[in-house]
């Protein structure tokens, strides 16, 4: 459970980043938070493990004010995939660089060859077990990055920006591995621009602009609303923009699923032979 | 990061901004010239002192003072060096018979080991009020009209130009560390040094990549395609220039006239008397 009571933040260069936010993520909730670019996502996502607190107003993590504890004991609790793997990776091996946290968090050697073994299990990885990460692809990067931080199992994720430089199976595949993860009960909070992605994921949608939070709800009440899609510097779903240039013909413009869209059409040529 | 911030330049305009950068540069050289000539304290104070209208004409206070207390870790270390050896092996410079024993002996090896680290704060503060007060494009336009080849002036101005984002890119790689439970503080010195292993190779990496980057991003907008490049700016020496560069000539006849023919007196003697 994070919790962000009436935060604001102001970087070292004057620059208000959060003015006034206020939030409650329960546990296995899966959030994505949209905006255009300065509205304040990253700077958000970076008070949850405690790399920004706040200047005024509190975040509780837990119960536990982000303000008093390290980023190491938040983050045990909240793992944070950084946008551009290359800022992270700098081990000799794939394994090595998977098992850096759980050194950094004093897990036994034991532990550490299980959790690594899973993690590269889990991404697909095993092959490059012994590779130097900087021989990998970028999307190989990605996963690595991501792999290293799953490895210590903790009960929130944030990903920011996961699809960017992404093929269409990898984000596929990153769709199931986040089901996968919130039917684990884990929080998992993506900060990202792909609205096709969030239109085929349906997390809960957090709309943030000037660093504020502009709205909040399902997927398809936030993607398909002209005016908040506007104010947060987003475009609509395809799909959605196509059903909103029929309202003539009297077809639903509240549609952001493939599925639900095929059916509408569906519906609408059999009545109208 | 508080040493770049104090050489980081900021568009603002001041009769010393407006200054033709190479007779800056004669400043700069005649200060360290004269800085290194002296082993005194009291010329030291001197040079540190005649600068101090510099600053406050250019305005930069607060970015200058920024410079000095991100110099003063290694002012104290000089300090603290010479203090130590001085005292273990007198005699040299200092001209003090050895051992070290009367209070006046120890007065004077500290107000020389005083006079050590001056003279690198001297040195930091010349040099920081040249970066503050001159844009890496002055710059690189007055190495090019000193005839220095193209080549050089753009590897040199993209440096300086790149410093900024290097330190915010150390920046994001501390945070990335940090995410994944590294905590620069903990251990022993050795273990300490070690600590910043994971932010100095990923940092190393993305500088390379981005230099590769930037030459082929070059060289497809046809960079070096003409021999003989003109510029929209020329720099020409006005009656300011000219000014200071007869100023730093006359500092320097001085220093020299005085390290020759002037017996510069102790601090530490003349109060005793």
């Amino acid at each position: 459970m994070i919790e962000i009571k009436d935060v604001f933040f102001t970087y070292p260069n004057g620059v208000e980043a959060l003015r006034g936010v206020s939030l409650s993520i329960p546990d296995g909730e899966f959030i994505a938070i949209m905006g255009q670019n300065g509205a304040g996502k990253t700077t958000l996502v970076k008070h949850f493990n405690g790399l920004l607190k706040p200047t005024r107003g509190e975040i509780l993590v837990d119960g536990v004010n982000t303000q008093k504890v390290s980023v190491a004991t938040l983050a045990r609790n909240v793992g944070f995939v950084f946008q551009n793997p290359d800022h992270q990776l700098f081990c000799e091996t794939v394994e090595d660089e998977v098992a850096f946290a759980l050194r950094n968090f004093d897990f036994e050697e034991k532990v550490i060859k299980r959790r690594v073994a899973w993690a590269l299990n889990l991404l697909d990885l095993e092959e490059y077990r012994k590779t130097s990460p900087f021989m990998l692809s970028g999307g190989e990067r990605k996963r690595v990055a991501l792999a290293s931080v799953l490895a210590w199992d903790p009960q929130v994720v944030i990903l920011d920006e996961p699809t960017i430089g992404q093929d269409h199976k990898q984000k596929e595949r990153l769709r199931q591995f986040i089901v996968q993860l919130t039917a684990q009960q884990k929080t998992v909070i993506i900060v990202t621009h792909d609205v096709e992605f969030v239109a085929e994921c349906a997390p809960h949608v957090i709309l943030m602009a000037n660093g504020k939070i502009v709205a909040e709800g399902s997927a398809r009440q936030m993607l398909t609303n002209l005016d908040l899609v506007t104010q947060a510097s987003i475009a609509p779903p395809q799909i959605t923009q196509i059903f909103l240039g029929l309202t003539d013909l009297g077809l639903p413009t509240d549609l952001i699923d493939i599925h639900a869209a095929k059916e509408a059409l569906l519906d609408f040529l059999e009545a109208n032979p | 990061m508080s040493v770049f911030d104090g050489l980081r330049f900021r568009k603002v305009s001041s009769p010393i901004h407006r200054l033709d950068p190479r007779a800056k540069f004669f400043y700069v050289i005649v200060m360290f010239v004269v800085a290194v000539v002296f082993s005194e304290l009291l010329p030291l104070i001197v040079l540190f002192l005649i600068q101090m209208p510099f600053v406050f004409v250019a305005g930069v206070q607060r970015e200058w003072i920024r410079s000095l207390r991100g110099a003063l870790f290694l002012a104290v270390m000089i300090f603290t060096f010479n203090f130590i050896f001085g005292y273990l092996s007198p005699g040299g410079i200092t001209g003090i018979q050895p051992p070290v024993d009367s209070l006046s002996e120890y007065l004077m090896l500290l107000e020389r080991s005083l006079a050590m680290a001056l003279r690198f704060i001297v040195l930091v503060e010349s040099f920081s009020v040249f970066f503050l007060t001159t844009s890496p494009d002055h710059l690189g336009l007055a190495l090019e009209q000193s005839h220095v080849p193209y080549e050089f002036c753009f590897a040199f101005t993209t440096a300086v130009r790149f410093v900024p984002v290097l330190a915010e890119e150390a920046q994001t790689i501390m945070d990335a560390q940090k995410a994944r439970g590294l905590e620069l503080e903990r251990g022993n010195f050795i273990k300490k040094i070690r600590n910043y292993i994971p932010i100095l190779i990923p940092l190393i990496v993305s500088a390379i990549r981005r230099s590769l980057e930037l030459a082929e991003a070059m060289e497809s907008r046809a960079w070096g395609a003409t021999e003989k490049r003109t510029n929209l700016y020329v720099l020409r020496l006005k009656k300011h220039d000219y000014a200071l560069a007869l100023i730093s000539v006359l500092v320097l006849a001085l220093a020299i006239y005085v390290r020759f023919f002037v017996q510069i007196p102790s601090i530490s003697v003349t109060l005793r008397i």
